[in-house]
């Protein structure tokens, strides 16, 4: 049978998706509906199309029927338009003569009634039909990929994926904040449920990153700017004075001594608050690199000049200056990792729980510096009073599953509250009580390890704590913290006074989580956790191509997980760069040189500087690698000339007469 | 500053001292109140358990008297403050109850349209007259007077609308802003017994006992208080809280005595002379008397 080359020949596919769409929408009327659409050859229903015989019908059907145009009802392009396109490239086609219409998302998830949500399918349906006509061959065009992979964020994700990557061969940045890496398993004393050493796990990966010879390790330094695209990133990075020379100083700790201030001054960040350092300082004995800072926020020689300068005199080999100035540093890499990790939650949000307000509340983190044995007490843990505690209590779930604060389960804190439990009676011998929601022990040994605490004869009392009060009403809970709970279990109020009470704070997003999102250009979820592409089949890739996530920065998970996600980050970055050749998609933005009066309004307005002006001819040209196909520039051109592929206005003019006219 | 005002039915009788002084205070730092005509009782915590579309109705009645006026409204009781706002929320959020109130509201000639923002005189004080303002009308500062600030149940629960539901700390801010030394009391926001010392006086009364006694533990001179059933229940059941826990003693006060005080007023002007258990003695030992 001969057809005239630009007749379409439309082929409709409509999607059960089991029952997410039959379940609302009467599918095999919305496809008998299509069959009498102009141009529509072939019209079917299929339980699911993106399977294999979904996808082996449409290739059979452009062969047998010589269809031009493709269009399947089905869920959301982001899931499976590729699917479809390949599927459409694979019968013969060019894939682009393809369009894709959401009736899951759009329609069957989000209404109510079949009538209506029936005729809405067709509307979509009719509105792609009437587009896809519209449709030209386009052509992928290949760029290649930098090499060079930059990780942000020096926790144990980032370190995972820095030496996987870098072991791999790959040259890798790795940019951390903070004056060291290691993050926050560097400040935990043992690891559940193997009770391991945090330290002793962690700290030879953490040499191993500073000896790596792939690895340039920046620390105190920020990424500011991201630009460029997959494969191809430009990367800005601020490394902020440390006023230290990091290839002189040994890490003797000489400085420190000689410092000005006898006596720590300022609260120790890396102990949670606990104890004093002074403005020069390290923040642990295992830092890396094993080199000094001074935090310029209380060194009297940065902030007033006049000062000293004990430390400088001290170090025999000069390695403080002063002067120093931060420096910027611009690389470019083919793909980036993003192991920004997360904070605890600020358990002062809760009033009644008492954080401030009394002695002895610590948060979980402050008492994983108690019990270590490098911590600020050495391992001994004391009450502000200097005696040891004859009765802990420790609360779960302050800041998590809470409608008032975050209502996410943080995952790690019944784990490691079971950990603590332990080492605490371990240290003290003391009674201890875990006031618990649910205990969530799900992993390797985890409810092995709770069977374990219950037999080391730890209480377990089911209830959320409603306060902390120093409120006595009897002789024993005189001087001692009471903490009021409702027993669930037992069915009614309790009092227990204890001398300790530990707040288990769940994980929350960083505080900058939102200006680091919008460097790298990757979404987020509701509570601000970075988004992975698909929560089940892309969990380390995101919406942005080649940028990829480990670790907390995509949600609250332990160590394990977020050594497997970060494992996982580093191979997908690997199979990125390694194939060092990457396809772009071709729905960019061109501009028609007769058309174009060379007034520039576009170069301005380009989110991705993909616009420049050609002084010579006097007109606007468009990168294709850069341009995102945003359609800012085709909106804004006085002069309508600049087209965008897969947006002409044919096609959204057929498309909307499509959603508009019921023919 | 203009409000609308529903004194409800408290501040017309057992809390008279809490309308003179609020009135007085009010006066002074230039804020005007127009009480509604012809309001009714706002049906309380009784009355929803009884009828409950009836005791929304009811409630509704005020706030649809005072739409017209379109001015925050003020409810000095913390039990009326609640139940006009939860009258609001239920109104707005239930459109079955909203079609009978409307009914209900219509047969009397009034409709109402969801526009009435309710306020307490502490949210006002604080955050519409700001601390500065009360500041700066200070004569007499409170200087060495201990309160215990207790704000009871109602204007933090189950709404906390302006301050925080279990530890809410504006009260202390205005009568630290007053000279007051603000005593740490962390039951603040616990259950003065309700209605209990009625119906279960046993308990009720003992509820009360824990709230003085851990005032006076704390070394307050008095407690200072938001609400007239909270008031009610310190000042009137002390002799019993003699009788069956406890010899133990502190005179309970209206936030708003406080600050009149602190604003030069006399003690009768501010019904001061209204309470069981007097302050007299407590404020004359800090030197804050007044004569009459």
């Amino acid at each position: 049978m001969e057809h005239r080359a630009d007749e379409p020949r439309i082929g409709v596919y409509v999607c059960h998706c089991g029952s997410n769409i039959a379940g609302k929408v009467r599918v095999a009327a919305v496809a008998e509906a299509a069959a009498l659409l102009p141009g529509v050859v072939v019209s079917r229903d299929s339980k699911y199309m993106c399977s294999d015989p979904g996808q082996e019908m449409i290739q059979q059907d452009i062969r047998e029927h010589a269809l031009n145009r493709i269009v399947v009802a089905s869920c959301s392009p982001l899931l499976h338009e590729e699917t479809f396109r390949k599927a459409t490239e694979r019968g013969g086609l060019n894939p682009y003569f393809f369009q894709m219409v959401n009736l899951r998302e759009h329609d069957s998830w989000v209404h109510e009634d079949a009538d209506a949500a029936t005729e809405k399918a067709v509307d979509l349906v009719r509105a792609a039909v009437r587009r896809v006509r519209f449709h030209r061959a386009l052509e992928k065009t290949e760029v290649p990929v930098h090499p060079d992979v930059l990780v942000v964020g020096g926790g144990i994700a980032g370190i995972h994926a820095a030496l996987t990557l870098a072991d791999a061969g790959k040259r890798v940045y790795l940019v951390e904040r903070e004056p060291t890496i290691g993050g926050h398993m560097a400040r935990f004393d043992k690891t559940f449920p193997t009770l391991d050493c945090a330290a002793c796990i962690l700290t030879p990966k953490m040499s191993s990153v500073k000896a790596h010879p792939n690895i340039t390790l920046w620390t105190y330094s920020d990424v500011t700017s991201v630009s460029g695209y997959v494969g191809n990133f430009k990367v800005v990075v601020r490394r902020r004075p440390r006023y230290v020379r990091e290839d002189l100083c040994v890490g003797c700790l000489e400085c420190i001594d000689a410092c000005v201030y006898k006596e720590g001054r300022v609260p120790d960040e890396f102990n949670a608050g606990l104890g004093k350092r002074k403005p020069i300082y390290i923040p642990f004995p295992q830092a890396t690199p094993q080199v000094v800072v001074v935090d310029p926020a209380s060194c009297i020689r940065v902030k007033t000049g006049k000062c000293k300068s004990t430390c400088v005199e001290a170090c025999d080999r000069d390695a403080i200056v002063f002067d120093q100035k931060e420096e910027i540093r611009e690389i470019e890499v083919g793909a980036i990792v993003v192991a920004t990790g997360f904070e605890t939650f600020d358990a002062a949000r809760i009033p009644q729980y008492g954080l401030g307000v009394y002695d002895d509340v610590y948060t979980s983190l402050q008492v994983e510096r108690m019990v270590n044995s490098s911590g600020p007490t050495l391992g001994e843990v004391r009450l502000k009073n200097g005696s040891t505690p004859r009765s802990i209590g420790i609360i779960h779930c302050v800041g998590s599953r809470d409608q008032k604060t975050n209502r996410w389960c943080s995952r790690v804190c019944c784990m490691y509250s079971l950990k603590l439990a332990h080492l605490l009676k371990e240290h003290t011998g003391a009674q201890v009580y875990n006031f618990y929601i649910d205990i969530r022990a799900a992993g390797k040994g985890y409810e092995e390890f709770f069977d374990r605490l219950r037999e080391e004869g730890v209480n377990f009392i089911r209830g959320r704590v409603a306060e902390i009060t120093d409120w006595t009403m009897t002789p024993e809970e005189e001087g001692r913290l009471v903490i009021r709970v409702e027993d669930t279990l037992a069915g009614f109020v309790r009092r227990i006074p204890v001398d300790m009470v530990v707040l288990a704070v769940g994980l929350e997003p960083a505080h900058d989580a939102q200006e680091v999102r919008r460097v790298l250009n990757i979404g987020c979820s509701n509570e601000g956790f970075f988004m992975e592409r698909h929560p089940k089949l892309a969990p380390v890739e995101t919406f942005t191509e080649g940028i990829f996530l480990a670790g907390c920065c995509q949600g609250p998970k332990d160590i394990p997980d977020t050594v497997a996600q970060a494992g996982a980050a580093a191979a997908a970055a690997l199979a990125l760069v390694d194939a060092g050749r990457v396809e772009l998609e071709p729905n960019t933005a061109c501009v028609v040189d007769e058309a174009c009066s060379g007034c520039k309004t576009c170069v301005a307005l380009c989110p991705y500087t993909a616009i420049s002006h050609d002084r010579e001819r006097g007109k606007a040209a468009v990168n294709g690698a850069l341009c995102k196909g945003c359609g800012t520039c085709v909106a804004a051109c006085p002069s309508g000339a600049i087209r965008q592929n897969l947006f002409e206005d044919d096609q959204i003019f057929g498309e909307i007469e499509g959603v508009l006219v019921h023919a | 500053m203009r409000y609308a005002y529903y004194p409800g039915c408290s501040l017309k009788g057992t809390g008279k001292a809490y309308e003179e002084s609020l009135l007085s205070v009010f006066r002074t730092l230039g804020v005007e109140l127009h009480e509604i005509e012809d309001w009714n009782c706002c049906g309380a915590t009784s009355y929803s358990s009884v009828h409950n579309s009836a005791a929304f109705a009811l409630a509704a009645r005020n706030l649809a008297l005072a739409e017209p006026l379109r001015m925050d409204l003020v409810a000095p009781c913390a039990a009326c403050y609640l139940v006009l706002e939860k009258t609001k929320r239920y109104i707005r959020n239930h459109p079955h109850l909203d079609e009978r109130v409307r009914r209900g509201l219509q047969a009397a000639g009034l409709r109402y349209e969801g526009n009435v923002r309710v306020r307490h005189p502490l949210d006002v004080l604080v955050n519409d007259v700001g601390l500065d303002a009360v500041r700066a009308k200070v004569k007499r500062p409170l200087d060495g007077l201990a309160v215990a600030p207790y704000y009871g149940c109602q204007v933090v629960r189950p709404y906390s609308t302006f301050d925080h539901q279990t530890y809410p700390v504006l009260m202390d801010r205005l009568l630290e802003a007053a000279g007051a030394k603000v005593v740490r009391y962390p039951l603040k926001t616990k259950c003065c017994g309700g209605s209990l010392t009625g119906t279960q006086p046993d308990v009720g009364v003992r509820l009360a006992w824990f709230l003085i006694r851990e005032a006076k533990k704390r070394g307050a001179d008095v407690i200072a208080t938001l609400c007239p059933l909270c008031h009610f229940n310190l000042d009137s059941y002390q002799d019993k809280i003699a009788r069956t826990c406890e010899k133990v003693s502190v005179p309970t006060v209206y936030f708003t005595q406080l600050l009149g005080l602190a604003f030069g007023h006399s003690e009768k002007s501010l019904g001061l002379h209204r309470n069981i258990v007097s302050a007299h003695a407590a404020l004359a030992s800090r030197s804050l008397a007044t004569a009459g």
